[in-house]
């Protein structure tokens, strides 16, 4: 009897509620399987939506481009976190080793450029080709384990990278840290000084990344997924396959961590094997990102990484004297965004948008977790 | 043959570790069905706690022994205060986020309140060494294992053989239907963590002991390898978690001392020893079946 927890403690319902994915869709285009959104919903979702954008656009011509940084380390960790939300917040699948297809990400485009001259750009597509294969390779054996084991086994991951690329990487003066030359990465846009193009384009990559991720979750395929991680049972006797699923799923995840690894070397300058905990960190980062700002939504990921960002850089500069406390600070920020908000920042606007809405609309049930609209 | 022997007692030395270690896991995950990533860090506050007293001039098993009752009120105290409030919630992921918060916490709150520097634990166990089988086993190496077992026996007999335990079990394995049985839960909650924080406080303390000096990243590779001796073991198994510890302690050192192309990355082997467990023995190789209902 002891034993039963095991599936249970983490299996079912990682993001608790059904998702409805149609929100985003015409309201009325599927009318018997979901629930009408109220237009309120819908204008409140395209207000913000704009705003957002807007903001986004504009941000980096305000500010000064030690904050466009901060700014695009927001942007990475946004699309790991979306990864990994394809993973955890929609198929259940828990994962803490995304921090090493980061690294494998990162290193693989920094080896491209400084070995082989590739240029940058194309490094990434090369850094999704080889995560998305180790996914999958991983993804076989791994995914036969579940919940805890799962996390387990991923923690392994992100603690065994740094010494693979320890023993493995060479660089300057021996040590497996790797610089690419400045020049690589300057602006190919007239009018952008470096850090504006280094932002613009990770944003263009993140938008791609959401929209097709959004895609996903909407279609079939999402259905699946869901399904797998509400009731895997059920989901397996109305022909879904599991194994498939979980595993194009971990491979798809892995892809968008080893993108977010590429452009961490554009805007870090820098891919870095030195240390030991630096991956398991990152994976860390892009867990607390999604849950924070909400798992299975599909602005979350982005939210949360600008939230985590802006936390981790001013809890450091809040203390002077005392840097040692910043990561306790950091800690007790992110247990009290849990107490406050236990569905993430996106999931708790959904919850006010639907009780709104529903205060608008008397008549029919309000969908228990919209996705909003999709922004830039 | 003579230095085969040697590692393999190297390897114990380590395993006992990883296994106390992996003891408090396991404890923690049967009587309340978390996976405590913060663990680690409660004892390594808890080992700071024992060596300041050392330091006062309290003699070290007493000093020990109060820091085991200050880590058994304080694993109660973060049970209702920290983990109960979110456990409720729908995610099970906020227990995990919250986890991972204490462990960054603590970790900084262990270098505010004792520095950074590394200091030295005195060691319970008298020291000096013994010959067996023609290779020498230091004194502390075999008093840690008749902690590890005495350790054993008591959780044994606590889980299987008492009132106390059946509930503490009844609690994990479906709180609803225990609280129906008039088992009162939350104290159960808590009873489970402040048990599994005072043997991670013992278990700091001897460590610390054995090494000769410590600083606050000393259970971080440690919680790795109890991680997967806990793993390996099943989760559930209090033996099979020790074991398991003795077995990864055992095979790590001899990779370090055999196989070269490993040199440096031997943390590959305790993973790869458990991807092939999980994925040939879903329950680990102590651990009981699972049967779902839908």
């Amino acid at each position: 009897m002891t034993t039963e927890q095991t599936g249970a403690a983490v299996g079912p319902a990682i993001g608790g509620a059904p998702v409805d994915t149609a929100a985003p869709l015409a309201s009325g285009a599927r009318p018997g399987l979901f629930p009408p959104v109220p237009r309120q919903v819908t204008v409140a979702k395209v207000i913000i939506g704009v705003v957002l954008s807007a903001a986004a656009l504009y941000a980096p011509f305000y500010f000064e481009p030690t904050i466009n940084r901060v700014l695009s380390q927001a942007i990475y960790i946004a699309i790991a976190a979306m990864g990994l939300n394809l993973l955890t917040g929609f198929t259940g699948q828990v994962s803490i080793g995304h921090g090493a297809f980061y690294g494998v990400g990162a290193f693989t485009s920094a080896i491209l450029m400084i070995d082989y001259g590739w240029t940058f750009e194309v490094t990434i597509l090369a850094s999704v080709v080889i995560n998305a294969v180790l996914g999958f390779l991983i993804g076989v054996p791994a995914l036969r384990v579940r919940g805890l084991y799962l996390a387990l086994v991923t923690l392994g991951l992100a603690v065994l990278f740094p010494r693979v690329a320890q023993k493995f990487v060479d660089g300057t003066g021996g040590v497996a840290l790797l610089r690419p030359p400045r020049s690589d990465f300057s602006s190919l846009i007239d009018g952008l000084a470096d850090d504006q193009w280094a932002y613009f384009l990770s944003l263009a990559i993140m938008v791609v990344l959401f929209i097709l991720a959004w895609n996903l979750v909407r279609g079939r395929v999402g259905r699946a997924m869901i399904a797998v991680r509400d009731q895997e049972i059920a989901a397996t006797t109305v022909g879904v396959n599991l194994a498939g699923t979980k595993v194009a799923t971990f491979a798809i995840s892995a892809a968008y961590a080893g993108v977010a690894g590429s452009l961490s070397v554009m805007i870090d300058r820098l891919a870095d094997g030195t240390n030991p905990i630096l991956y398991f960190q990152r994976s860390i980062e892009f867990l607390v990102a999604m849950t924070i700002g909400g798992a299975a939504t599909m602005l979350g990921p982005a939210v949360g990484a600008l939230v985590l960002v802006l936390l981790r850089r001013n809890t450091e500069d809040l203390i002077e004297g005392k840097e040692i406390l910043a990561p306790a600070l950091y800690g007790a920020a992110l247990i009290a965004i849990v107490f406050v908000l236990p569905e993430g920042l996106v999931g708790g606007v959904n919850r006010l948008l639907a009780r709104l809405g529903r205060r608008s609309s008397a008549k029919g049930r309000p969908p228990t977790r919209p996705i909003p609209d999709d922004s830039q | 043959m003579d230095l085969f022997i040697e590692q393999v007692f190297n390897g114990i030395g380590n395993g006992v570790v990883y296994g106390s270690v992996a003891l408090a896991l396991v404890l923690i995950f049967r009587t309340t069905g978390v996976l405590n990533f913060a663990q680690g860090e409660m004892a390594l506050f808890s080992t700071y706690i024992s060596w300041k007293l050392t330091t006062e001039g309290m003699p070290v098993v007493g000093a020990i022994a109060v820091s085991m009752v200050i880590a058994f009120i304080a694993g109660a105290a973060i049970e209702r205060t920290l983990i109960r409030p979110v456990e409720s919630g729908r995610s099970p992921l906020n227990v995990v986020i919250v986890t991972l918060g204490l462990f960054l916490a603590l970790n900084s709150l262990v270098q505010l309140f004792f520095g950074t520097d590394p200091q030295v634990m005195p060691s319970p166990f008298p020291s000096g060494s013994v010959d067996i089988l023609s290779a020498t086993v230091q004194k502390e190496t075999i008093g840690l294992i008749v902690v590890l077992l005495l350790e054993c026996l008591f959780l044994w007999f606590l889980l299987q053989r008492t009132r106390l335990g059946l509930k503490l079990r009844a609690v994990a394995a479906n709180p609803e239907s225990a609280r129906l049985h008039g088992i009162r839960a939350g104290t159960m909650l808590m009873a489970g963590w402040a048990l599994s924080a005072a043997i991670g406080a013992l278990a700091g303390s001897l460590v610390a002991g054995e090494r000769t000096g410590f600083d606050a990243t000393l259970m971080q590779t440690i919680l790795v390898y109890a991680l997967a001796a806990a793993a390996l073991g099943g989760f559930t198994s209090i033996w099979g978690a020790v074991i398991c510890g003795l077995i990864v302690g055992i095979a790590d050192a001899l990779t370090i001392q055999y196989v070269d192309p490993l040199d440096g990355i031997e943390v590959v082997l305790p993973l790869g020893l458990i991807m092939v467990v999980l994925v040939v023995m879903p329950n680990g190789l102590f651990g009981r079946r699972t049967v779902e209902r839908v």
